[in-house]
């Protein structure tokens, strides 16, 4: 809503309030006021001209030499090139001297050899935006109506010594969507009167009847509940007065004849949209408020035609065809043309929601529309009517008929709302009095009886709708007493301890240990495309991708199923961007459903997601550099495991899931007492994949965290330092290639017993000389008792069984 | 024989005055001193020594070994030290080059924020809620007092799935949840952060997908002068003692009264800036008193308590906090981005 300072002072004195002050004092108080914008943008010294004569510039043909009289006393002569100048015109003069917007000054001249004392100006020349002024005054020079006196500064003639108060409303303040409500809520601030029009003594009617004219009736009262109107006979379309267009011009609105610009004027005036019909094209002065029938269609006043739908509200004539939208826009079937004599003016109140979904599926936002969807004052909706009418008979030279032809199916009454002074000042924590309380209400008009001490009931004018409760008339209170005399205190009962829950805990941890792995944390959108969302399969646990209804585009359309797609597309950006090392790691939640369409919430797992690719380490200038493999990948979260007490129940298994190396990659799974589970993947990128994102050999994990969650053990337990020595042993057997290290240690382990602390191992060796089929590995097994020294026999034997039993399994044999 | 232990005595410390190098002077100590030295060669003939004289030699012959020894020492101790002094010399390295860099990651700016701002409600008794970002029409609309056709869901257009299932548009929806869960226990008192969606197109200031911390109180007789004191008490720890606030009058569906916050501008302390827009205040909450209908729908009688509801948007926070010029870095994920916010 764009106020004009101007207008506003018609109703409520503002002399000492700079329209700056006033922006100031209503942001304060609760209605933002973004910007107050002056409407001069840079005038000065231009006046109202006549042009005496136009004559073509001798030497050039899209010329005109104009004799002005500008009031000065002597006439002006002006070259002109607009082609719309003419004798007879009013226009505004810009004399030598002149100052227009943007810093023009306007000086003697002389155009292809003749003198011009001056220019004549357009619309635009005046800084004016010609978007809002009436289609025949956008191009060329700017005419001014017949009877502009000349001489007179344009700044008075065009209203331009004004400020725009530019509204940033919040959806409960529609109140402020016209002059008036601003006027209440400006007096409510100030404490000052207020002036409103009485549009009540000027209903001069003739003794024609209105209800021979026109009949009006509700058919759905469930979607309107108060439809008025009036017939004003023998109108004469034409241009609204000047100070009318410069008020709708102000507030943003374009002129286009009286009638239409005395709806306009009139809505922005009482906030309540209006709407004129030609009643010789409404078939047998019968209207009718409706839902829309399936089938039906309407050509609106933008020559659009619209489909209606049953949910939509129509106007309909005597043969019921429709000629409006309503609270959207009229019909073109009913339009006031120039030919138009008589004229029925609806006043009504819509229901918004229905109003709302209506020009949310017609793409159809207009000024009314905006208006009923937030709801507008059924108390004013007479008043509104009779305002437009007698602007009507005084300028379109209407004769009004007698009385209003109306039909109400919901009576509205002012809503009482109990208030107590222990209410306000123990939800602000403040000490008002009584007196206090009462002088504030009295400020916003609100009648406040009291019952008792410190107790009123309070009746809510109709015009603001977004109070019902007593904590609404707390807040009115606690804006007008200004937020700033709200006290400070602290919360008083007992204490309450904070903490992060486990689950937060290791949330916060894994970003530690991946951090100083060397890691970025990354966050990306939960939202991908279809295709991404069937990358990794068994990461997706063959869930259905979870589609938005409209999504913003087709990169954007489903929810994400894994974290993998989105790491490999950051990966693929960094190396664009030369940054040829990524390692980066997500922390977020998967959506997973089996439902074709969810009739439930989809399941949200928490993930952890990591990946890496390029040099461990940069090169630098004392070592190379060293490129990643599936060990780092595997490291980090061997790391992790071991930090959240996991270690011991995690295992890897080789695994072929899709979108991985089938031959470098392995399942994570966790043994749990409902048994062993997959809870992720750790691998190297599948090359069909490394192809499509354009990336290095790279190797990424991703892991669910809920089971992490469940089992994380965070408890540290001190195990006595080792008091006797320990005995090692280096044992390498040569083995098929397919022999996984993990099964060999496994085996160990296994007989191993007690006596064995650890095993690892510490070399691979593949080659020439133990054939091509084989390799050799290395281990290092550590044998130890915690309460004596382990003699060399007692090892030997245990050794001896390993030995036996890795030739068994695995036909491993010794290397010498 | 006396005279020629001196004699060799006399020739051995001459000779050794003048050596200069280590090999030099074992070849000395072999000549002298050696199982086949002069010394030991002189020695030798002892035996035909009378049995008076031979222990008055042999103490000689102790004294001119000992005298010949320590210059010996002193001259090996002397070209240790030179030898030393040179291998040091020799090892010289250049300590102006890089060290080796130990690779360390960042936590992601909007996460290092969101703990900043989790830690210091931690510290003053609140827990962390969460909640899912796929919601139902009802937990993120009708039960915050924003019923459907309601106008204040204009604010937010949202990203529905079906007609009753939406990514959350905020994360108020943890309020509710939290409510239901406390079964009508007071206090309440949590912070919610989180992932929230809206349709707004992207640009340097706008993200369809961003983060609030949302936070929420519950106790019999609270107040909103208790509300202030809380997000004055939150800015001063996350900005400064210097710190002040402001409230404006709002409107939010789910709160009432309702207040945006402006805290003094971090980059001019309020003098007036380009940041602040010469006002000397930045916007960077929303809060109010939790509306009677949202304590119903969470189980709670509003003439028994009240409470207090605030959010934050974290982008907004990190964005003041860094000066980041585009909201679009924080999703780019490029390292030389995310790297820079890797100090403690």
């Amino acid at each position: 809503m764009n106020v004009s300072y101007r207008w506003l002072s018609d109703y409520i004195d503002l002399s000492g309030i700079t329209p700056q002050k006033l922006a100031e004092m209503m942001t304060r108080g609760g209605i933002e006021i973004d910007s107050v914008p002056s409407r001069n943008s840079g005038i000065n010294n231009v006046v109202v001209g006549y042009v005496k004569s136009r004559e073509k510039h001798p030497d050039a043909d899209k010329l005109g030499v104009c004799i002005v009289d500008a009031g000065t006393g002597e006439d002006l002569q002006i070259v002109c090139g607009a082609p719309n100048v003419a004798a007879g015109q009013k226009v505004p003069v810009a004399k030598v001297g002149a100052k227009l917007p943007g810093d023009v000054n306007i000086k003697r001249a002389k155009l292809r050899g003749v003198e011009s004392q001056g220019m004549i100006c357009s619309a635009r020349e005046l800084g004016m935006n010609d978007k809002l002024l009436p289609k025949d005054q956008q191009e060329g020079i700017m005419v001014l109506p017949g009877d502009t006196e000349i001489g007179t500064d344009i700044l008075e003639v065009l209203a331009l010594e004004d400020s725009i108060l530019e509204l940033d409303l919040t959806p409960n303040r529609s109140d402020c969507l016209s002059m008036l409500g601003v006027a209440y809520e400006v007096a409510a601030l100030t404490g000052r009167p207020l002036t409103l029009p009485d549009p009540s003594k000027d209903l001069h009617a003739s003794a024609d009847k209105t209800e021979d004219h026109v009949k009006v009736s509700i058919g759905n009262p469930e979607v309107c509940s108060l439809y008025t109107a009036r017939y004003i006979k023998g109108v004469k379309i034409g241009p609204a007065p000047q100070w009318m267009q410069n008020r709708l011009i102000a507030a943003g609105i374009r002129p286009i004849n009286n009638i239409v610009d005395i709806t306009n004027y009139v809505m922005l005036e009482y906030g309540q949209p209006l709407h004129a019909f030609d009643a010789a094209k409404v078939s047998g002065g019968r209207i009718e408020v409706r839902l829309a029938r399936e089938g039906e269609v309407l050509v609106t006043l933008d020559d659009q035609e619209r489909k209606l739908q049953p949910h939509m509200i129509v106007i309909a004539d005597g043969d019921d065809k429709p000629i409006g939208l309503a609270g959207v826009m009229g019909g073109a079937n009913s339009e006031v043309t120039p030919e138009t004599t008589d004229i029925i003016l609806e006043s009504a109140k819509f229901d918004g929601g229905a109003v709302r979904r209506t020009s949310r599926q017609l793409g159809l936002r207009s000024e009314a529309s905006a208006r009923f969807e937030k709801g507008v004052d059924q108390g004013r909706v007479r008043e509104a009517l009779n305002r437009a009418a007698v602007l009507m008979v005084r300028h379109a030279g209407g004769q009004l008929t007698e009385g209003v032809a109306e039909a109400e199916t919901a009576d509205v009454e002012p809503v009482k709302v109990e208030l107590s002074l222990s209410r306000v000042n123990g939800m602000l924590g403040t000490d008002l009095s009584s007196l206090e309380i009462k002088t504030i209400l009295s400020r916003l008009q609100f009648d406040a009886v009291a019952n008792g001490e410190g107790s009123w009931t309070v009746t809510v004018p109709t015009r603001r709708g977004d109070i019902s409760r007593d904590v609404d008339l707390v807040e009115e209170v606690a804006r007008l007493h200004g937020y700033d005399e709200i006290p400070t205190t602290r919360i008083e009962g007992p204490a309450t301890t904070g903490a992060l829950t486990k689950s937060q805990a290791i949330r916060r941890e894994l970003r530690s240990i991946l951090t100083n792995g060397g890691l970025q944390e990354a966050i990306s959108y939960s939202v991908t495309s279809l295709e991404q969302a069937h990358l990794f399969k068994e990461l997706t646990d063959g869930a259905l991708p979870i589609a938005l209804a409209m999504p913003m585009s087709e990169e954007r359309s489903v929810l994400r199923t894994a974290l993998l797609p989105s790491l490999l597309e950051s990966a693929a950006y960094n190396l664009n961007r030369k940054n040829n090392a990524p390692a980066l790691f997500e922390i977020g939640s998967v959506y997973h459903s089996d439902e074709e369409v969810l009739t439930r919430l989809p399941q949200e797992k928490p993930r952890a997601a990591l990946l890496v690719a390029g040099n461990r380490r940069s090169a630098s200038w004392n070592r190379a550099g060293e490129a990643v493999d599936f060990y780092d990948a595997k490291g980090l979260l061997e790391t992790v495991f071991d930090r959240l007490g996991l270690a011991g129940l995690i295992a890897y298994e080789p695994a072929q899931p899709s979108g991985f190396h089938p031959g470098r990659t392995a399942a994570i799974t966790l043994k749990t007492e409902r048994g062993t589970e997959t809870i992720g993947y750790v691998g190297q990128l599948h090359p069909d994949l490394q192809k499509q994102f354009d990336l290095p050999d790279t190797y990424v994990a991703e892991i669910e965290l809920s089971a992490v969650y469940d089992h994380a053990d965070r408890r540290i337990k001190y195990r006595a330092l080792p008091r006797y020595p320990a005995m090692e042993r280096d044992i390498a057997v040569v083995v098929d290639r397919a022999v996984s290290g993990g099964a060999l240690t496994e085996a160990i382990r296994s007989v191993g017993g007690e006596l064995l602390e650890s095993v690892e191992v510490f070399d691979v060796y593949t080659g020439d000389r133990i054939g091509s089929d084989k390799k050799s590995v290395a281990l290092a097994l550590v044998y130890r008792h915690a309460e004596r020294t382990l003699t060399d026999e007692e090892v030997s034997a245990v050794h001896a069984r390993i030995l036996e039993k890795l030739e068994q399994s695995f036909h491993a044999e010794l290397r010498k | 024989m006396r005279d020629r232990l001196e004699a060799l005595r006399r020739e051995a410390l001459e000779q050794l005055q003048g050596v200069a190098d280590a090999s030099r002077l074992n070849d000395l100590r072999v000549q002298y001193l050696g199982k086949k030295g002069q010394l030991t060669e002189i020695l030798r003939g002892m035996g035909a020594l009378s049995a008076e004289e031979r222990p008055i030699i042999g103490q000689v012959g102790n004294e001119v070994r000992a005298a010949i020894e320590a210059v010996i020492a002193e001259k090996q101790e002397s070209f240790d030290r030179a030898e030393t002094a040179r291998r040091l010399q020799a090892e010289t390295i250049d300590v102006t080059l890089p060290g080796k860099a130990v690779q360390v990651g960042a936590v992601h700016p909007l996460n290092k924020v969101a703990q900043e701002i989790e830690d210091i409600f931690l510290g003053m008794g609140y827990t962390i809620a969460e909640g899912p970002e796929v919601e139902t029409d009802f937990f993120n609309f009708e039960a915050l007092n924003l019923p459907k056709d309601h106008p204040a869901r204009d604010m937010q257009d949202s990203f529905y799935i079906t007609d009753e299932i939406l990514l959350r548009t905020h994360t108020s929806p943890v309020q509710i949840r939290t409510m239901k869960a406390m079964n009508g226990q007071t206090p309440v008192k949590v912070i919610c952060p989180g992932k929230v969606y809206r349709r707004d197109d992207d640009d340097a200031t706008h993200s369809f997908m961003f983060h609030q911390i949302e936070g929420l109180v519950i106790a019999p007789n609270l107040r909103m002068s208790d509300l202030k004191g809380t997000l004055l008490q939150f800015v001063q720890e996350m900005y400064g003692s210097q710190m002040q606030i402001r409230l404006r009058p709002s409107f939010f569906p789910f709160t009432e009264p309702s207040a945006e916050v402006d805290v003094t501008c971090v980059q001019c302390g309020g003098q007036g800036c380009r940041m602040c827009k010469h006002t000397g205040w930045i916007e960077i909450l929303g809060c109010g008193m939790v509306h009677p209908k949202v304590l119903e729908h969470g189980g709670y009688d509003p003439n028994e308590v009240t409470g207090f509801a605030f959010g934050m948007g974290v982008e907004r926070i990190a964005l003041l906090k860094y000066d980041i010029d585009d909201i679009r870095h924080f999703y780019g994920n490029d390292v030389k981005f995310l790297g820079q916010f890797a100090k403690m």
